[in-house]
């Protein structure tokens, strides 16, 4: 059987679910951002391959694409100083330890 | 086309084994290095689905810059003695993410998908351009994400700055 759109859907899923297990349970901030920027590739695989074979000379899923690394560059920067100064003031990653905003 | 068959299974293998390290690694440093395998397999799938502009994009952002900026984080906190411990969440997050993977294999295997059988186009770049900056194209979107970008930048020098 020849390689099509639901192998790599398929693939695109097994990587999002695994981003997903890591972003719901681990305690390390910075393994819950590295989960997450998972999950924004397996959606990109997802969006190439619907460009590849839905509609193969449009691109329009390549361009989205490009604007979804545009915003995964900006939240995993903005998310890493964030975890940074938390850091700093309260000596600690551990995500269930910072619940300042919790009630 | 064989070929290509080979290099997306052996691309996928290794894709889920470096994602499956990220996760279940105890070493936050080497489990950073999983995703950086992981990102240069998502380079390599890029090329199996024809998209030459992306893959290059891919390595430049993800393994270039965005892995940097992880493991520079790593080193900047030390909390790589303490590794990488699940929460008591750790069996229903199992459960959820089985389920989605369920939900979504199922909804993938069931729906007569328009596949076109037209030849990809290649190489992508100009095409990209021409929709990015051509009339009628993407070009709003790209004058928004400079402005998101400097944000990000600026965002970023605030919270890291010492008082």
């Amino acid at each position: 059987m020849a390689i099509g759109l639901e192998h790599y859907l398929i693939l695109s899923a097994l990587l999002f679910s695994i981003g997903l297990y890591g972003a719901l349970a681990k305690r390390n901030a910075i393994v819950i951002l590295m989960s997450i920027e998972l999950m924004l590739n397996a959606v990109n695989i997802a969006m190439v391959a619907f460009s590849r074979y839905v509609v193969p000379t449009l691109l329009t899923g390549q361009v989205f694409v490009i604007f979804i690394m545009v915003v995964a560059a900006a939240e995993a920067a903005v998310g890493l100083a964030i975890i940074i100064a938390i850091y700093r003031y309260r000596e600690t990653i551990d995500a269930t330890k910072i619940n300042l905003m919790k009630w | 086309m064989i070929g290509l068959d080979i290099a997306f299974w052996i691309l996928a293998v290794i894709g889920i084994i470096a994602a499956l390290a990220v996760v279940l690694l105890n070493d936050v440093f080497r489990a950073a290095l999983s995703l950086v395998l992981c990102f240069l397999v998502v380079a390599g799938i890029y090329i199996t689905l024809s998209a030459d502009f992306l893959a290059a994009v891919q390595v430049l952002i993800y393994v270039g810059a965005i892995s940097v900026l992880i493991i520079l984080a790593i080193m900047l906190t030390r909390e790589v003695q303490r590794g990488s411990p699940a929460n008591r969440l750790q069996i229903p997050a199992f459960i959820v993410a089985l389920l989605f993977l369920g939900g979504v294999a199922f909804a993938v295997l069931n729906t007569p998908w328009p596949v076109s059988g037209a030849p990809p186009l290649e190489p992508t770049t100009s095409a990209l351009a021409g929709l990015l900056f051509g009339e009628g194209g993407f070009i709003l979107p790209v004058e928004i994400a400079p402005v998101l970008l400097l944000a990000a930048i600026l965002g970023a020098i605030v919270l890291v700055r010492e008082k």
